[in-house]
C-alpha cells in the first residue's frame, strides 16, 4: 500500500467535496445530473461539428469549466505528482476508444453512476460502478502481467 | 447568465478532480491495482464527493419541486438492468484500467498533460461517434425489416 499522510487525505477529501458540490448545484441549478460522458456524447449530438451550434449548449460551457478548472488549479497551487512520460500512444488511442463507446453504451462514466447515480441510489448506477471498477481492476492486473 | 454558471460548475468540477489527484493517471491507475501497491486515495475522494451527493440530493428533492434555473428535474427514467447496461460498463473499465483516464479527468487535465489528453479524448470522440453509429444502423435495420 502506498504510505498516505493527512496532507494527502486532506487534500482527496476536499476534492471530493468539490466535486460533490459541484454535483449538488448542476441539479440544483439546472436540474441535471453532472456526468461528463453524458454531456460529451450530448454536445457532439448537437453540435454536429458546428462550433456556432456548440456554442449555444450548457454542455459546452461545462466542459469548458472543467478543463478551466484544472487550468486554475495547477496555476494556483502546481501539480504536484510526476508526469507519466511515453506512455504508448496506440494504448491512449484504444483507450479512449474503448471509453467513448463504453460510457455511450452504458449510459455514464465514473461522475454520472459512479457519483450521481449512487447518491440517487439508483441500482443501475450502482450496478454500473461495480463493473466498471471490476473489469478496470481486472485490466490494470492484466496490464501488469 | 446560464452559461457563466454552467461554466462555473465546470470549473469547480475541475479544480476538485485536479485537488484530488484524479488528473493524475498514475494515482488512478494506482487505486485500482488492489494486488499491488494500492493507492487508497481515490476512495477517500469517492467517499467524500458520494456524501456530499447524497444529502445534497436528498435535501433539494425534498425541499425543492423544482430546479431554479430550468423547469424541471431531468433524472435519467431507465431503470432496468440491460445488457448494455453491462457490457457498456464493462468495455468502460477495460478502456479506463488501460490509461487511468476517465471522460472528467481527461478533459480537466488538458492543460496539465496536453500529449495525453487530446490524444484521449479524440479517441472517445471516435468511439462516441462509432456508438453513434452503431445506434443508427440498428435503427435502420429495424425499420427495414
Amino acid at each position: 500500500m502506498v504510505e498516505v499522510n493527512s496532507q494527502v487525505i486532506v487534500s482527496a477529501l476536499s476534492g471530493g467535496v468539490l466535486i460533490g458540490l459541484s454535483a449538488v448545484l448542476m441539479m440544483l441549478l439546472f436540474g441535471k445530473i453532472a456526468g461528463i460522458s453524458g454531456a460529451f456524447g450530448q454536445l457532439i449530438t448537437i453540435s454536429k461539428g458546428s462550433l456556432k451550434t456548440a456554442a449555444s449548449s450548457w454542455q459546452f460551457y461545462f466542459l469548458i469549466g472543467l478543463a478551466l478548472g484544472g487550468w486554475l488549479y495547477s496555476k494556483a497551487f502546481g501539480i504536484n505528482f510526476d508526469m507519466r512520460e511515453n506512455f504508448s500512444t496506440s494504448l491512449l488511442i484504444l483507450s479512449g476508444i474503448l471509453v467513448g463507446f463504453g460510457t455511450q453504451l452504458g449510459n455514464g462514466c465514473t461522475s454520472g453512476h459512479g457519483v450521481c447515480g449512487i447518491a440517487r441510489l439508483s441500482i443501475r448506477s450502482i450496478l454500473a460502478t461495480c463493473l466498471f471498477m471490476g473489469s478496470a481492476i481486472v485490466t490494470v492486473y492484466l496490464v501488469k502481467l | 447568465m446560464k452559461p457563466i454558471i454552467a461554466l462555473s460548475i465546470g470549473v469547480l468540477f475541475g479544480f476538485g478532480l485536479t485537488l484530488a489527484q484524479m488528473t493524475n493517471p498514475l494515482a488512478v491507475i494506482g487505486f485500482l491495482d488492489i494486488t499491488g501497491k494500492w493507492d487508497i486515495r481515490l476512495a477517500f475522494v469517492m467517499c467524500a464527493a458520494l456524501l456530499i451527493t447524497l444529502v445534497g440530493y436528498r435535501i433539494l428533492f425534498s425541499k425543492l419541486n423544482k430546479p431554479l434555473l430550468s423547469l424541471k428535474f431531468r433524472l435519467p427514467n431507465k431503470s432496468n438492468i440491460d445488457s448494455q447496461l453491462i457490457i457498456g460498463s464493462i468495455i468502460f473499465g477495460v478502456g479506463w484500467g488501460l490509461s487511468g483516464y476517465c471522460p472528467g479527468p481527461a478533459i480537466a487535465g488538458i492543460t496539465i498533460n496536453p500529449r495525453e489528453s487530446l490524444i484521449f479524448i479524440l479517441a472517445m470522440f471516435v468511439g462516441v461517434k462509432a456508438h453513434h453509429l452503431s445506434v443508427e444502423i440498428q435503427r435502420k435495420v429495424k425499420i427495414a425489416q
